[in-house]
């Protein structure tokens, strides 16, 4: 188990936060008064904090790496019990039919206020599904997502303000110019790797947002579009709580469909190249892939979903302005596919249930929730690099064998 | 055995900055030919299949490809990899690429991509065309995974397999492109005398199947036994070229390989 030698390291991580956290945690001063007082307790509580902390984290690391030792021994690779759960026919469809049932009836349950925040997590489980395709399965660190989003909800409020043109006809359209805008960034964008190509969308997604800011006769500036019609049903005269409801309604929808599209397309020709792709592109390459036009339908269709749910946004808001669309949502969308575990379905839809409602229901804690962000993904690269569900690999069966057989016997 | 000629390199040259990696090689294989590329490290020959497969863009020098089926004939300089290995030229890597996060199946199936077409609204909608074309690629992978060995491993990570069995899978990604003509970057090195019995005699048959074969290996029994044609480099020029019998008594690979003393004593 845990050792001397690992009780002294601890007691030395406790020491050295102790000291550096001393100016934060033990001097106050009060300029008004002009006085400066001592709160010598919070450094025991530091120092203990740190020393439960450090041991609990070395204990684990030990039996994870026991774990692993083991793991050798036996040649099998564990799938986590999640996934277990999801491969059993017997479990998954149950437990699929519930999920739906419950998210169906939702809005019945509980109110109308409880339903805009789900229909906003769904917004984030859809825009990290789509993130998903890029970062995940792909293996294109993209920071600028959230400008296709801002590319889908202008398009909207632009096309609703000056042609008075409808929710659903904006729909595909929203969608389809946020992709074109994923193939011409990324036609320059794609040679380039890793952190670089993370720089430059970063760059981009900025770029976009400072010309919807600076642009006044073409965006109206930072005070933004206002009064943009919620979805239409058919002609029919809505209250604002019907549309909320309504809005949920149509998420789940398009939640649905994302879901249904990801997993085709992962399981694909396509998807394969993808993950080929984010291990080896020399090896992709040798094999016979076109590595430009791969990288680029996978940055397209990234960029087609956020296009798509910036469309919903502007209806579900009735307005829009370049503040929604900073830095801040790209990183939070890439913390929901990297917490969630990349290339996995069930996985980004629990990052992204975690990363929006924990807030939503924690508002007490809301000054603390970038810090919380850092803390988590920080942990989450040391303890859990995968993510909180590992994708898992399709097993194939092989048929030829017995269908030539067959036709054999027959003949 | 005159073949038909299938690769015709000539004055292929490759320099990085001031080193001259290549210097003006000729080769050529034909059909159903194993050829082997020998020469003490750093000699060029992987640079040289860095060229050949579109790695690197050539300095000078020619490349033609003639299709054994089609006897149609293309210039490969300046190609894109993928489009080479379309033309029917696959290869395997000196050290190891398998794409580890993917099951043994999957390797080969991606060898599958450039022979099969359908894209994101055949994922999406998966229609019998698509179906069928998936079906194939399985069927087939699972073919060529018998061949080398490793359908028992089908379903495993690629990189939970041993070393010997990475190298086969990687012949195994390579045939599933169906190229006329097979590079091999030492793909012997680091195994047993099992193993590489066992290398042997899946060579073999590869050939016996029509592919031809260029073959880059240190295992001079191995490169011996194996090869119809021996080609030699050092320091990025041809020394040498022949039959394994008149390689074995050349004065200049002798010099390579053994250094100056060799020549001074017989002389
Ligand atoms: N990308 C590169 N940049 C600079 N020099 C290179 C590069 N690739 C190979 N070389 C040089 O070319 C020479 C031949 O290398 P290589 O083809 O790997 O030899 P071999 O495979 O015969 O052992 C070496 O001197 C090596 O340093
Ligand atoms: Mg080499």
């Amino acid at each position: 188990m845990i050792t001397v030698k690992e009780v002294k390291k601890s007691l030395l991580v406790s020491l050295w936060f102790v000291f550096l956290t001393f100016p934060l945690m033990v001097i106050k001063v009060n300029p008004y008064e002009r006085t400066v007082s001592w709160r010598w307790s919070n450094m025991l509580y530091v120092a203990i904090g740190t020393f439960v902390i450090s041991l609990l984290a070395k204990a684990w690391f030990v039996r994870k790496e026991r774990r692993m030792a083991r793991q050798q021994d036996s040649c099998r690779s564990r799938t986590p019990i999640i996934q277990k759960i999801l491969q059993r026919p017997g479990y998954r469809y149950p437990l699929a039919a519930f999920l739906l049932g419950a998210a169906l009836a939702f809005p019945q349950l509980f109110s109308t206020y409880q339903a805009n925040i789900m229909t906003t997590a769904l917004m984030y489980i859809v825009l990290g599904l789509g993130l998903n395709i890029v970062v995940g399965v792909a293996g294109l660190l993209d920071l600028g997502y959230v400008a296709f989003y801002a590319v889908g909800a202008y398009s909207y409020a632009l096309l609703n303000l000056h042609f008075g043109m409808g929710f659903w006809t904006v729909l595909p359209i929203g969608g389809l110019l946020a992709a074109l805008f994923g193939v011409l960034l990324g036609f320059p964008v794609l040679r380039l790797r890793g952190d670089y190509l993370a720089i430059v969308t970063l760059g981009f997604g900025e770029i976009i947002r400072l010309i919807l800011e600076n642009w006044n006769a073409f965006s109206k500036g930072p005070s933004g579009i206002s009064n943009i019609s919620r979805p239409g049903f058919f002609g029919m005269e809505m209250s604002l709580d019907q549309a909320m409801i309504y809005m949920y309604y149509l998420m789940i929808g398009l939640l649905l469909v994302t879901i249904f599209v990801v997993n085709r397309l992962q399981d694909s020709r396509l998807g394969r190249a993808w993950l080929a792709l984010r291990e080896d592109e020399i090896a992709c390459q040798a094999m016979g892939i076109d590595k430009t036009r791969t990288k680029l339908i996978a940055f397209s269709l990234g960029a087609f979903w956020a296009g798509l749910i910036g469309v919903i946004f502007a209806a579900k808001t009735t307005f829009v302005n370049p503040a929604s669309f900073t830095f801040m949502e790209s990183a939070i969308i890439l913390s929901i596919v990297v917490l969630g575990g990349m290339g996995s379905i069930v996985g980004v839809i629990l990052g992204a249930l975690i990363l929006v409602l924990l807030p939503e229901y924690l508002r007490a804690l809301s000054e603390y929730r970038m810090l919380a962000f850092g803390a988590i993904l920080v942990a989450m690269m040391i303890f859990k690099p995968e993510g909180l569900i590992a994708g898992v690999r399709r097993v194939y069966c092989y048929q030829g064998r017995k269908r030539n057989t067959a036709l054999k016997n027959d003949e | 055995m005159m073949n038909k000629l299938i690769l015709e390199v000539s004055g292929l040259t490759m320099d990085f900055g001031g080193i001259r990696a290549l210097d003006r090689l000729d080769l050529d294989v034909r059909s159903k030919e194993i050829v082997a590329l020998i020469g003490p490290n750093g000699a060029g020959k992987t640079t040289f299949f860095n060229c050949l497969t579109g790695i690197y863009l050539p300095s000078n020098g020619d490349i033609r490809l003639v299709s054994p089926q089609t006897g149609k004939e293309s210039r490969l300089n300046g190609l894109k990899p993928n489009k080479i290995t379309e033309k029917g030229v696959a290869r395997t890597f000196q050290n190891i690429r398998l794409f580890s996060q993917m099951t043994v199946l999957e390797n080969v199936m991606i060898g599958r991509h450039c022979r099969t077409s359908s894209l994101i609204l055949g994922a999406i909608f998966r229609g019998r065309k698509t179906r069928k074309e998936e079906q194939e690629t399985i069927d087939k992978s699972y073919e060529i995974l018998e061949k080398v060995g490793l359908a028992e491993q089908a379903n495993e990570f690629a990189s939970n397999l041993s070393y010997g069995a990475q190298r086969r899978l990687e012949i195994g990604r390579a045939l599933a492109t169906e190229p006329f003509l097979l590079l091999l970057d030492e793909p012997a090195a680091g195994m047993n005398p099992q193993e590489t019995a066992d290398l042997v005699s899946l060579i073999l048959q590869i050939r016996d199947e029509d592919h031809a074969i260029l073959l880059i290996e240190h295992d001079m029994k191995l490169v011996m036994t194996l090869s119809d044609r021996i080609f030699v480099m050092d320091y990025g020029e041809k020394i040498a070229q022949g039959t394994p019998a008149e390689i074995r008594v050349n004065r200049a690979v002798i010099k390579a390989y053994l250094g100056e003393d060799v020549e001074s004593d017989n002389a």
